[in-house]
């Protein structure tokens, strides 16, 4: 019932938005995005899949029995962590956007909770038709939110995030079909797309076919993630959308492809993924590498944190096919905590540009005096995002450099990784140091520069206004709390990931013994 | 059984036709004015008739429940055409009385004979769904075709409806030969023009099916191709689609081709329904099966290729033909058919909610046609622009609009037929249709407006507009209800 509530409420506040007056329709969507809070607060409340595997706010609804289409709603830990995420981000954006949208209000507050439906539909979902639908439908909010509201380069931009991303999850789509069909096969003919039978079917599944589903489920959300080499369209929607699109796609969109892959490639492929995962874990550390090189040299500040993304969601992807339990919970700690810092980092700049209507950093320096505020927040949210101990980015990113370590074969934890693939991962971790701080020294410090037309909105403070300090202070806080207190995300999500891998070692000691060595002379030597 | 009582319907249609052949000479303009309400109430008639006491069809056809359906289903989506078409014939002359520049002359105008073509040709449609024998089914065909080809002719006073109209003619007449040829074959070959009949020489013949029925069969399925605009007989698609008025190639993209996938099926039915299962003649599913990849690829593709947005929407809808003959080739066991007939209905709605976009916007008194033309739409006409825009999203497949669940059926019925690559050449086909199907999204509501875009106005007639509004609310609202609409498909097939 809850779920239900989460997924259709945002929904019918959309409408509402769309109907009423223009001059109300931010506050009823702010209202709106807070009462889902309030839902998914409640929910978590009564949430019975805290600190064990089960699923809970189970529901389900005959949709097309006979084509094996029942809907199913219902979350384990690790998504409810994500549905909680995702509404707290969701009223920020919605508040963050008060001044910054002044057009097309009606719709720009409706396609937000549209999109917001969208997202939680994709993190309750329990099947595959409901997943994709929303997984699918998540396209087209922000599609129009780029489209409309985005910068001057906007039409490139969503047509080729829509083009990349509906072409990937198409491929995820036959896969989901093809997967559905040869359970049917094997069960005389009766289809279901619940996701916990065609799991365990998958699972069952002969190695090759089950790299082909990996491969498709790959390209799917890989292109969300996004993985090197599709990363491309990423930065150029991040750069051109409105803050709060940035925001969401960063916070939560990139997020459902790290979920997908947790959710469908390491359980339904365990062979393939023990074969491939070096292969995976490169093209992350290229991503991570690659990106971190991309941000050095940017002096668009808002594309610079676009990169960073890149870079920051191949640690995450690293430490999911680290494939022991504290690469996954780093990987899940991590997508959180993207959330927080890199959402927050992209409303800064976001209040930065509202006011001076550039994102050159050539243009624009030594904030710190004009924007006292301001710059507090920006230090302290990149000294998040590069991993400074005490703050939520380094735990995350600490784990799934020492998952990806120990996932050697001396490690207490098999794993098909090494210390080379942490190593050459590190190098990323000191590259953000560098373009972050650099980028810091840049607009925050140094001598006070802003641009020729100056400080032009008369309706902003010079420094942040109290709704923009609200905007930012939960943020702030999330990142103190689990700098300080990861384990209450570790710990709730802890059974959740050890059932996820429990079909993972004897896989592995198989596959060690057998072409563990040649593997291993193939894919840069893996343990010394 | 009364043949009579079964074909009531089709009768309530005739009259219907009558009735609006005689309005349409009325000398008083408010009669005249009417003439779309008379179609539409006969329509509409034959829609209660059918869901009141339509359970009389029963043992007619291969498969009795379909005509329920396609009567239900065409005469549905022909209220929509007929009021999409509402002040399409006749505008100029219409106005002209209006304004006292000419006299009213019963001989002269043809307002009344476009709805009684309309009118026919849905009747054709009925028709083809309960066809026991192939002359019925001919004629059925044949019905739905001939007024089609006047009505593109009468759409609008340009020489290139003409044109249009003289290609589509003798290319469909071209293609009755054909299957009318294939037709005596199969007659030569069994010995009997009823399809039940001929299903029992080809059951007793247990799929060792001789070489003139193959040739038949393949002669029947490649003429009545044209009627899908299936590849090779799409070539008049794109030049006719394009040389009709948008609002009658909205017709021409839903009867012909619904009645052309009904008759594939109910031809197919009779070599293909064996008592273990559904299972067609290797070198029929193979024709099938190129036709299908070659149809929705070359579609696509010359669709991407296109400046003009109602060509690409011409070529979007013969790629749509080879979606739909993956339904054919699945069959009716897997679902494959139940999946055609929901896919029509979904196609249908896009389809017509796209034209009447396109029909409802005049550029200087000519029909919008250019890409150009609807940049920034949204910005003067913000109800056309959402409706092409839902209905590209829907023809796209994209969730959760109907198109999508169209698709997806159709995907699951190929995939568990076994035509795993099919599905996924169709799979890479709609990947390529997303990038032109979103020029249809993405210009009018955020393209800029530039000076040729900023002379659209919008029709003077407000019908094509609503029919629009109509058909992209369906297109949202109808998956509410898709769980009752596969049922009733899906019972279509149960004998």
């Amino acid at each position: 019932m809850m779920s239900w509530l989460l997924i259709l409420l945002p929904l019918l506040g959309a409408l509402v938005v769309i109907a009423s007056p223009a001059r109300l329709a931010r506050h009823l969507a702010l209202a709106t995005s807070l009462l889902v809070l309030g839902v998914s607060i409640a929910a978590a409340l009564v949430f019975t899949g805290w600190g064990n595997g089960a699923y809970g706010l189970t529901a389900a609804l005959d949709w097309l029995p006979q084509a094996g289409i029942v809907i199913q709603v219902g979350a384990d830990s690790v998504a409810f962590i994500l549905v909680l995420l995702t509404t707290m981000l969701m009223p920020l954006a919605i508040l963050g956007s008060y001044t910054a949208v002044q057009v097309r209000q009606k719709e720009y507050y409706g396609w937000l909770l549209a999109l917001l439906s969208a997202m939680l539909g994709v993190f309750l979902a329990r099947d595959l038709i409901l997943f994709y639908v929303c997984f699918e439908f998540t396209l087209v909010p922000m599609f129009f939110i780029i489209a409309i509201w985005g910068g001057a380069n906007r039409g490139k931009a969503c047509v080729k995030f829509l083009i990349y991303t509906f072409t990937g999850s198409l491929i995820t789509l036959a896969a989901f079909l093809m997967l559905a069909w040869s359970y049917a096969d094997a069960h005389s003919g009766v289809w279901t797309f619940a996701i916990e039978p065609l799991t365990s079917h998958a699972a069952g599944l002969a190695a090759s076919d089950q790299a082909w589903l990996l491969l498709a489920l790959l390209i799917g959300f890989g292109v969300k993630v996004p993985l090197f080499p599709v990363h491309t369209w990423l930065p150029l929607a991040h750069t051109e959308a409105p803050t709060a699109g940035s925001v969401l796609l960063a916070g939560v969109l990139l997020k459902l492809g790290t979920y997908g892959l947790y959710r469908f490639a390491l359980p339904m492929c365990p062979d393939a993924v023990v074969t491939w995962a070096p292969v995976i874990a490169i093209l992350s550390i290229v991503g991570i590498l690659y990106g971190a090189l991309i941000c050095w040299v940017q002096t668009d500040v808002k594309k610079l944190v676009a990169y960073s993304s890149v870079s920051h969601l191949g640690f995450c992807v690293l430490g999911l096919f680290a494939l022991n339990p504290m690469g996954l919970e780093g990987s899940v700690l991590y997508m959180v905590n993207h959330g927080l810092s890199t959402g927050a980092l992209f409303f800064l700049i976001g209040m930065m540009y509202e006011r001076y209507h550039t994102r050159d950093m050539r243009q624009i320096s030594g904030l710190a005096r004009v924007m006292p505020v301001w710059a507090t927040f920006m230090v302290f949210f990149v000294l998040a995002s590069v991993g400074l101990p005490g703050l939520n980015g380094f735990v995350s990113e600490f784990l799934c450099l020492i998952a990806a370590f120990t996932a050697g074969d001396g490690g207490a934890y098999p794993g098909v990784l090494g210390p080379w693939f942490a190593a050459f991962a590190a190098l990323g971790m000191i590259l953000a140091a560098m373009y972050l701080l650099i980028m810091v020294g840049k607009i925050v410090f140094g001598p006070v520069q802003t641009p020729a037309h100056g400080h032009d909105d008369n309706d902003l403070p010079v420094d942040l206004s109290v709704r923009e300090i609200v905007v930012l202070i939960p943020l702030a806080a999330g990142c103190i709390i689990l700098g300080v207190q990861p384990g209450i995300i570790i710990d709730s999500t802890a059974t959740s990931i050890a059932d996820t891998l429990a079909v993972y070692p004897p896989i592995i000691e198989q596959a060690s013994t057998h072409v563990g060595a040649t593997l291993d002379a193939m894919v840069m030597g893996g343990a010394p | 059984m009364n043949i009579v009582e079964l074909l009531i319907p089709e009768l309530i249609l005739l009259a219907g036709s009558v009735a609006c052949a005689i309005v349409g000479v009325s000398t008083r303009r408010s009669m005249r004015d009417a003439l779309p309400a008379v179609a539409i109430a006969a329509l509409g008639a034959a829609i209660a008739w059918t869901l009141c006491c339509g359970d009389t069809l029963a043992e007619a056809a291969p498969m009795p429940a379909l005509s329920k359906w396609v009567t239900v289903v065409g005469c549905g989506l022909g209220m929509l055409l007929v009021l999409l078409n509402a002040g399409t014939a006749d505008r100029d002359y219409e106005a002209a009385v209006a304004a006292g520049r000419t006299k009213f002359d019963p001989l002269r105008t043809t307002r009344g004979e476009f709805y009684v073509f309309m009118l026919l040709s849905i009747g054709g449609l009925l028709l083809a769904a309960k066809a026991r024998d192939l002359i019925w089914l001919f004629l059925a065909l044949e019905l739905t075709s001939l007024p089609t080809y006047v009505m593109v002719a009468m759409s609008r006073r340009e020489q290139r409806a003409q044109e249009a109209s003289m290609k589509y003619f003798f290319l469909g007449a071209m293609s009755a030969a054909m299957f009318l040829y294939g037709f005596a074959l199969l007659y030569g070959a069994t010995g009997t023009v009823e399809l039940a009949a001929m299903h029992e020489v080809f059951t007793a013949q247990q799929g060792d099916v001789g070489m003139i029925a193959l040739v038949g069969m393949l002669l029947a399925i490649l003429g009545i191709a044209f009627k899908l605009a299936a590849v090779p007989m799409h070539l008049y698609a794109a030049d006719v689609y394009e040389g009709a008025a948008s609002s009658v190639t909205a017709f021409l993209g839903f009867v012909p081709k619904a009645a052309g996938a009904i008759a594939v099926m109910g031809l197919l039915w009779t070599m293909g329904m064996h008592a273990d299962g559904w299972l067609l003649p290797p070198m029929v599913e193979v024709m099938l099966w190129v036709m299908a990849v070659l149809t929705m690829t070359l579609g696509n593709v010359a669709a991407l290729l296109q400046s003009s947005a109602k060509r690409m929407l011409g070529w979007s809808s013969v790629a749509h033909s080879g979606y739909i003959l993956i339904g054919v080739i699945a069959g009716p066991d897997h679902g494959g058919w139940a999946a055609v007939l929901v896919y029509l209905l979904g196609y249908g709605l896009s389809n017509t909610g796209a034209f009447a976009a396109l029909a409802a916007l005049r550029r200087g008194g000519n029909e919008v046609e250019s890409l150009e033309d609807l940049s920034g739409l949204a910005e003067r006409h913000r109800g056309a622009a959402w409706t092409l825009a839902i209905s590209s999203g829907s023809l796209l497949g994209f969730p959760p609009l109907l198109g999508f669940w169209g698709k997806l059926l159709l995907f699951i019925a190929g995939v568990s037929s076994g035509h795993i690559v099919l599905v996924v050449i169709a799979g890479l086909n709609s990947a390529i249709s997303a990038a032109y199907y979103l020029k249809l999204v993405a210009l009018p509501l955020m393209g800029a407006s530039t000076a040729r875009s900023r002379e659209v106005e919008p029709l003077s007639v407000q019908w094509p507009r609503i029919a629009g509004l109509i058909a992209a609310a369906a297109v949202i609202l109808l998956p509410i209800g898709l769980p009752a609409i596969a049922a009733c498909a899906a019972a279509v097939l149960v004998n």
